[in-house]
Parts: C-alpha cells; structure tokens; sequence
C-alpha cells in the first residue's frame, strides 16, 4: 500500500494506520483480560455478593461495608487484614533481606577481576535453576521432606538431636523460615544475574581509577560501586517487593491453604484466595484486591522515590 | 625486601578471600542441590524403604513409582502433563509474537497515541496480575468458560513485561533502514515483520518462548479457581490435590514421582539451554 504513495506527509498517515493495527491485539487482550475484570472486581468490592451453602445472597450495593467489615476485628479481637499483611511482609523481608545481601555480594565476587573465581557458569548455573522451578511442586516438596515422618525429621531423630519428630508446619517460626528460605533459594539467582548486569555495565576505569588513588575493595564496592549500581537496585526492590506481595503458591501448597499454625503464616493473596473459592464472596475479595491494589502501588512509589532520588534518571522514557 | 614483604602479605590476604568465597559458593550451590538431590534419591525408593528411614544413595523402585505415579486413579499426571504442554504452548507462542508485534509497532511508526500508548504499557507493568483476579473469575463464569483453557491463553496476549523486552531489543538489533529497504522493494508491512523483523528477533524470541512457556507451565492461581473437572486439570492443580489428600495414606514413592514429573521437563529443558536463557534473563530486565 504504501509503495504507491509518493508524497512523504501522507506516507506518515498511512503508517500510523499500521501503528495502530499492530498494537490493537494487546490492547484489546489487555482491556478485555485485565482491564474489565480490574474495573469489574473495584466494583465489586461495594456489593454483598456471595454464597451461603446453595442460596445465593445478593448482589446489593452496600457503599463501603465490605471494607468496614475488612479493618473489624474478628472474634479472637485481630483486625485479619491487617494481620495478613504483616505476615506478607515478615515472609517477604525475610527472604528479601538475605536475597539481596547475598546476590549483592555473589555479583561482586563474580565480576571481581582480582578474585577471579572459576566455575562461574557452573555457579551460575545452579543458583539460577530454583527460579524456574514450579513453586507449588518445590513447596510440596518441602512438605514432604520437612513432614513429620519425612526425611529431616528421620535423620534429626536417627541422629539423636531430637527424642520425637519434630512438627515444623506447627510451629511459627519455623513455618515462616521455610517459606522464606524457598522464597529466597527461587530468587537470589535471579537477582545475583541482574546485579551481575548491574555491576559490568559501570564503566572499569571508574574502578581502575579508584584503585590508582589508593581506595580499598571495601571503598570501592561502597563508594563506586554501590551509588552507580543504585538504579538497577531500585528496580530489583521494587520487583522482589511486588512479587513478595504476590506470595501465594507456597504457603498456600505448603500449610495447605491454612497459613498454619493459627494463621501466622497466612498471606494477602492467601486470604483473597479463600474469599473466591470457599464462599465465593465476590464482595470482600474485591475489598481485598482494592487494598492489594492501594499497597502495592504506594509501595512501589516510596521505595522508587526514596531509593533514586538523587539518582533519578528517567532513562526508559528518554528514548521518546 | 620491604616490598617483597608487603606482596606476600596481599597474596595471602587474597588467597584467604579466595577460600572464603569459594565456600560460600559451595555452601550455596549445596543449599540449592540438597532439596532436588534427596526428591532424585526419594523417587527411586519405595513406601517402605521411605518410612524405614533416610537413605542418601538411591535405590531401585524408579520404574516401579514412575508406573504407579503414571497409572494412577485419582491424580491422572500424564494428562495434566498434556494440558499444562498444551496451554503452556499457547501462551509462549501468542505472548512473544504479540509482544514483539506491539514492540514493532511502538518501535517503527509515528502516530498521534505512541507515546500515551507506551506510558500506559509501562505504568502497568508493576501492577500484580491477582488484583483483577475477582472480576476475571466472575467475568469467565458469566461467559460459561470454565473449566477451558482459552481464559488461560488469551491474557498471554498482553504481556507488559515481554513487550518491554521486546522494545528494548529492538532499539538494539533493528535499525529503521532495514524496513525502508524492504519497503523500497514493495514488501508489505505486515510481510516485513514476518519475514524480515521476525528473524532477526529470534534470540530475544527464544528466550521470551522459554521464559512464558515455564511460567505458564507454573501457574497455580488463576487456573485452579477456573478448571475443576479432572481431565481440564494443570499439573499445579494436581500438585495442590496431591497436598490436600491425606499424604499418610500415600505411597510415598509416588508423591516424590509427582513431584519430579512436575518440574522435570522444565529442568531439562534449563540443564540443555542454561547458558542462552541465563543471558537472556538480563538483556531486557536491567535497564527498567
């Protein structure tokens, strides 16, 4: 079509055409997938809507009540919400905090030219491999190593450190570590590559140059290091944060949708998960998504602004 | 002599560094291996052995589980394996040609909406999937599409995160002279990004393929609120009915069997391509 077209001003019109044509299937997939339902489920969030055994009650506009019912208490005298997501961010900086400390100091280690570690795509290798792991079989995983008469507790106990099986999917803390450490093992890879990225990316005679006025290893990685690797730091917080928000598959797969024991390791999206598929109660599962909604975006925009505020540099939109 | 003094002090310094490294590394490249090495081990061993106690060197009920865990009533993996196959398929293919097809048309064309268009696809890139997830779940029971794979598929259509990828590459290897050649010698639009754009895409294609292909294959959220009849099931659907079955009354061989059917074809499909999807991990995410 275009080949006919002489005049290079009406050229352009007939290429917008085009532009338009080839980003239309995301746009429509986008509205009709994520769009609608996103609109769909804020809506929601202002109606009484659920299942009650086989009757059906409503739907019935009733304004903000089902947020109302979200920040009450419940009968134990604990606000649910709130307690959720104290659980989503202690099992997300719990795994987090090691996962980026770790990968910060895995990626210097593998781009330090004085170090010279060999090995490296053997390393790389398997700290990468947990990341494309299902996470709900992983999880399943840990259950059954980690179950009373699985593995661990055979070996503590034929070791002689425990007198009886150790019940660690009834216990807090160590429900919280294992889903931590399998946040953590799935991710430090992950992080360690893009760090790794990070670090090749900064220009070497800044280091060299570093090294010549007579600053340290430790100098170096905090003055040099650190501030330029800030940009792509900011971006792998706010991921990992907004993935940990998301945890879902295993806690869910490993306390079998309970957040065992009493609930200390159930997670938001846990919660949104027991509102769909118990009672079907659209109403307070929108309520839910609504918060999940709010947090995550205001989450999103302190850590950006606080980590990068001096660093900012809008160099994904520049190229417009 | 003084100096000779001070190289040999940096040279043991260096080596201690070196030591303490490598034992970092080895103590994770143990943390990541020890939980797959005991389910390989586990898998081959047999309900009794299992409950007789801790073995670390494998044993020869392998053949044994695999035929119980595929041959099963109630938990029938060869078919979850096929749906997750065929679903996880779908979505690699649509999200990375649809991906690459918007990237092209933010990347090459001028019209008024590019920009509003692209600010758009960026600003929701961060927004987590499971917020829309009640009005989706509601919408695909009004349309009657439970327990089908289409509501599965057709979202890969729209994949913020690969379009950006996509872009970014794009800025690299496709330089708008190669589209006005091809325009010059009477290619279609649509053509040259099929047969000229598309080719020279195929390393950031591959690794996109990879990349949704595996993540598809481990969503658990969505498709277990949407398929519950047995023969619709994914393999992360079986997984969690595998947790919520009484696990005492299990043949415990079998439950490890599942567990290594899950992930196997994913793990083999990293352990051929590690190096090329390791490299592709970083090429689009960095610059965000």
């Amino acid at each position: 079509m275009s080949k006919n077209v002489k005049n290079p001003k009406s050229r352009g019109v007939s290429n917008a055409k085009w532009g338009y044509l080839f980003i239309l299937p995301f746009f429509i997939a986008y509205i009709c997938c994520t769009l609608i339902p996103q609109v769909m489920t804020f809506y929601n969030s202002l109606f009484m809507n659920y299942r009650d055994g086989l009757k059906q009650i409503g739907p019935k506009f009733v304004g903000l009540q089902n947020y109302v019912a979200l920040f009450s208490q419940d009968n134990s005298g604990s606000v649910g919400i709130l307690k959720y997501f104290g659980n989503t961010i202690i099992l997300w900086l719990m795994g987090a905090i090691p996962q980026i400390v770790v990968a910060l100091l895995l990626a210097v280690f593998f781009t330090s030219y004085r170090l010279n570690i060999k090995g490296q795509q053997f390393f790389k290798t398997v700290i990468y491999m947990p990341n494309l792991i299902m996470a709900s079989a992983f999880s399943m995983l840990f259950f059954t190593l980690f179950s009373p008469v699985g593995p661990v507790n055979q070996v503590l106990i034929a070791s002689g450190w425990v007198d009886k099986a150790v019940d660690f999917l009834n216990i807090k803390i160590s429900v919280r570590v294992l889903v931590s450490l399998m946040n953590f093992l799935m991710w430090f890879g992950n992080t360690t590559i893009l760090l790794m990225a990070g670090i090749q990316g900064i220009d070497q005679t800044l280091f060299e140059a570093a090294q010549i006025d007579g600053a340290n290893s430790t100098q170096v990685f905090f003055r040099v290091t650190m501030p330029l690797l800030r940009p792509i730091l900011v971006y792998t917080v706010i991921t990992a944060m907004i993935g940990g928000l998301q945890m879902f598959d295993v806690p869910q797969i490993l306390t079998k949708g309970k957040g065992t024991p009493n609930r200390a390791s159930m997670t938001l999206v846990m919660y949104l998960n027991n509102y769909l598929t118990t009672s079907k109660n659209y109403g307070m599962a929108g309520a839910v998504s609504v918060v999940l909604f709010i947090i995550s975006a205001a989450l999103s925009l302190i850590v950006y602004n606080s980590l990068s505020s001096q660093y900012r540099k809008p160099k994904r939109h520049r190229k417009y | 002599m003084n100096d000779r003094k001070q190289s040999d002090k940096a040279r043991l310094q260096l080596m201690i560094i070196r030591i303490v490294v490598y034992a970092i590394l080895i103590f994770l490249t143990f943390l990541c291996l020890v939980f797959f090495y005991m389910l390989i081990i586990n898998s081959t061993r047999s309900n009794a052995q299992l409950q007789a106690g801790f073995s670390a060197l494998p044993q020869g009920h392998f053949i044994d589980n695999l035929k119980n865990a595929w041959t099963d009533a109630s938990i029938n993996i060869p078919r979850g394996m096929l749906n997750s196959f065929l679903v996880a398929s779908c979505c690699a293919v649509l999200t990375t040609y649809f991906s690459a097809l918007t990237a092209y048309g933010i990347h090459i064309y001028d019209f008024r909406l590019k920009k509003p268009a692209f600010l758009f696809i960026m600003a929701v890139m961060m927004i987590p999937p499971q917020v829309s997830a009640v009005g989706f779940i509601q919408l695909m029971y009004k349309l009657k599409l439970t327990n089908n794979f289409l509501p599965l598929i057709v979202p890969s259509i729209a994949a913020p995160i690969v379009f950006f990828y996509m872009k970014q590459y794009m800025e690299s290897v496709l330089p708008i002279e190669i589209v006005e050649s091809a325009r010059m010698d009477g290619a279609g639009e649509f053509r040259i990004f099929n047969q000229i754009v598309l080719p020279i895409m195929k390393p950031a294609i591959a690794v996109q393929m990879i990349f949704s292909f595996v993540q598809s294959w481990n969503n658990y959220f969505i498709p277990a609120l949407l398929l519950d009849k047995a023969e619709m099931k994914t393999v992360p659907i079986m997984i969690a009915q595998l947790r919520s079955a009484d696990y005492s009354k299990f043949d415990m061989g079998k439950v490890y069997m599942f567990i290594l059917l899950a992930i196997l074809p994913v793990l083999v499909v990293y352990l051929i391509l590690s190096r090329f999807i390791i490299k592709g991990v970083t090429a689009g995410a960095v610059k965000g």
